[in-house]
């Protein structure tokens, strides 16, 4: 009977043991708020963080790990990643529960503004998508204009050649948006002509995810250029189509509208995003990657830049 | 492709060799990824247990119409998908939603949340279970001594404890193995929400198979802790 006690006590002592433990662990990470700094306009109690809703590829790219390496410690800011691709971002930020977007689809982009949710928009960086698919390129594809590829990928895949696949991210991503964007511009009907088709798979998850799907199905897809590269090596995938106006893929960050939510913080948002366009920042994007892919992932867009109207957006002017 | 099968079963071995010293050599993202899932899913055991145990204790004592209804809506519970309770509490938590004011949705407390609400039928209908074991004698006899209702539930409870401890152990396995409500309700923001379950899934996706297989090793040895406790207690 003794011994029972014991063990039973001893037990509890160790679940509690944990939970002090665990409850010490929980509190920690609070970022320094002893040392209020002019960053700190978040709400009372909530720490300082600041929640960024984010496309995966900026993210799964390892920029933004590298971002919160430098920008965290400067600002007293606990910066906090939520990557879920461009879609689901905004939908998370339109119901209140992220203070920042940083994004890719022009389109849906504009849309948040209109709605009154996105304030301040400013794009930070580019680069373009890549159709990647097997070596060996079944549709007959390489080097094609982009459009013309996606409508010769349509027609291999409806006449049945053997080997052509072309996964999707169908996750209503930024990517996704782009390459609905270029069934359409190659002459189909998304819903009705491209979805539901035997070549055609929808798979719903991120840019890594559908990169091993598509090397493993060695099928076709649109990628973003720095996913792809930060994911090469685990591949087995060739670059088809690289070059093309319709493949440019631009990155934005966008503040939340305090009208519509009220706890979204503003303030540390905007600084954030002058910073994503800061000499500081743009230097710091311009370089990631170069060392461990060879050429940097993303190209700073900053200046007069973005003024050209294939970007159509603001890069150069700080929010006030 | 033979040849790449060749790679493919190789990159197992290593992964596991690297695993191993990642494990051995207290890796710093290995051990804050491994006390962010104790802590939260053995928090979320305690609170559900705090619930569950009087609550269970309670069904068992009382007497009232519907009762055999409740019990069987517990144990269709104990299946209940983790992704419908994590959209559930996702709901519950967001800004928009009615508990949005509590700022939880994409917080290590707002997984407390999530967690505790898909152990509690668990723990509650084990606890009804266990107690159902009793000598129908004991009951009586506990309930002719005049005993308060609280005073009978802790007799009880005390008597069956090692039963008990056994669905709180149940409880704790289903906690820390699930994905799917820490993946909606806590983002799995690096450094933050991120758990055992949720980084296996996303470093597996992102191709870093070392640290997946040391966190699954991670996993799998805490549901044989789990086990070896079950066994321990239900041998007495």
């Amino acid at each position: 009977m003794v011994s029972r006690k014991l063990i039973t006590a001893a037990g509890l002592a160790l679940v509690a043991a944990l939970l002090l433990f665990g409850a010490g662990c929980t509190t920690t990470p609070q970022p320094n708020a002893t040392t209020p700094t002019p960053a700190a306009t978040g709400t009372p109690g909530s720490g300082n963080i600041l929640r960024i809703a984010t496309t995966t590829s900026l993210d799964a790219t390892g920029l933004l790990e590298a971002v919160e390496g430098v920008y965290e410690p400067a600002n007293n800011v606990d910066l906090q990643f939520l990557a879920q691709g461009t879609g689901q971002s905004l939908d998370t930020a339109r119901r209140c529960d992220a203070d920042l977007v940083l994004v890719h689809a022009p389109a849906l982009e504009q849309t948040f503004i209109d709605q009154g949710y996105g304030i301040n928009a400013r794009c930070f960086a580019y680069n373009y998508f890549i159709i990647v698919g097997p070596e060996n390129d079944p549709a007959g594809i390489r080097d094609m204009d982009p459009v013309d590829a996606f409508r010769q990928i349509y027609e291999a895949g409806t006449n049945n050649t053997p080997g052509v696949t072309f996964v999707s991210r169908g996750d209503n991503s930024g990517t996704h948006s782009a390459e609905r964007t270029l069934w359409q511009r190659a002459g189909y009907n998304y819903t009705t002509q491209v979805q539901g088709q035997p070549w055609y798979i929808e798979i719903g998850q991120g840019m890594g995810e559908t990169l091993t799907q598509t090397s493993e199905r060695r099928g076709y897809t649109l990628s973003d250029e720095g996913t792809y590269l930060s994911f090469q090596s685990d591949l087995d995938l060739d670059v088809i189509v690289g070059q093309g106006p319709a493949l440019l893929n631009r990155y934005s960050a966008m503040a939340m509208n305090p009208e519509k939510c009220p706890s979204a913080k503003v303030q540390d948002a905007n600084r954030f995003i002058n910073w994503l366009i800061s000499d500081e920042g743009q230097a710091f994007i311009g370089d990631f990657g170069a060392s461990e892919f060879g050429k940097p992932l993303f190209t700073p867009l900053n200046g007069t830049a973005c003024a050209d109207p294939q970007f159509n957006c603001t890069c150069s002017v700080p929010i006030a | 492709m033979l040849l790449q099968s060749g790679i493919t079963e190789n990159e197992i071995i290593q992964g596991f060799i690297e695993a191993i010293n990642l494990i051995v050599s207290l890796d710093p993202t290995v051990v804050e990824i491994t006390l962010r899932s104790l802590t939260v899913s053995l928090s979320a055991t305690f609170f559900a247990s705090l619930m569950a145990l009087p609550l269970g204790a309670l069904i068992y004592f009382k007497e009232f119409r519907g009762k055999r209804g409740v019990i069987n809506t517990l144990q269709t519970l104990y299946a209940m998908p983790t992704v419908i309770i994590g959209l559930l509490a996702f709901l519950l938590l967001s800004r928009n939603g009615p508990f949005g004011f509590l700022g939880l949705l994409f917080t290590p407390s707002g997984m407390i949340v999530a967690q505790t609400i898909l152990i509690v039928p668990l723990i509650t209908g084990l606890t009804v279970a266990a107690m159902s074991n009793i000598d129908r004698e004991m009951r009586y006899t506990i309930i002719s001594m005049g005993a308060s209702m609280v005073q009978s539930i802790w007799t009880v409870l005390r008597e069956v404890r090692f039963a008990i401890f056994t669905a709180v152990l149940i409880g704790f396995g289903r906690a820390i193995a699930e994905v799917g409500t820490v993946l909606l309700v806590g983002g799995n923001i690096r450094g933050y929400t991120r758990v055992l379950t949720t980084a296996i899934s996303l470093n597996t996706s992102m191709g870093n198979f070392t640290l997946s297989i040391a966190l699954g090793i991670i996993l799998l040895g805490v549901a044989l802790l789990v086990n070896v406790a079950l066994n321990l207690v239900q041998q007495r």
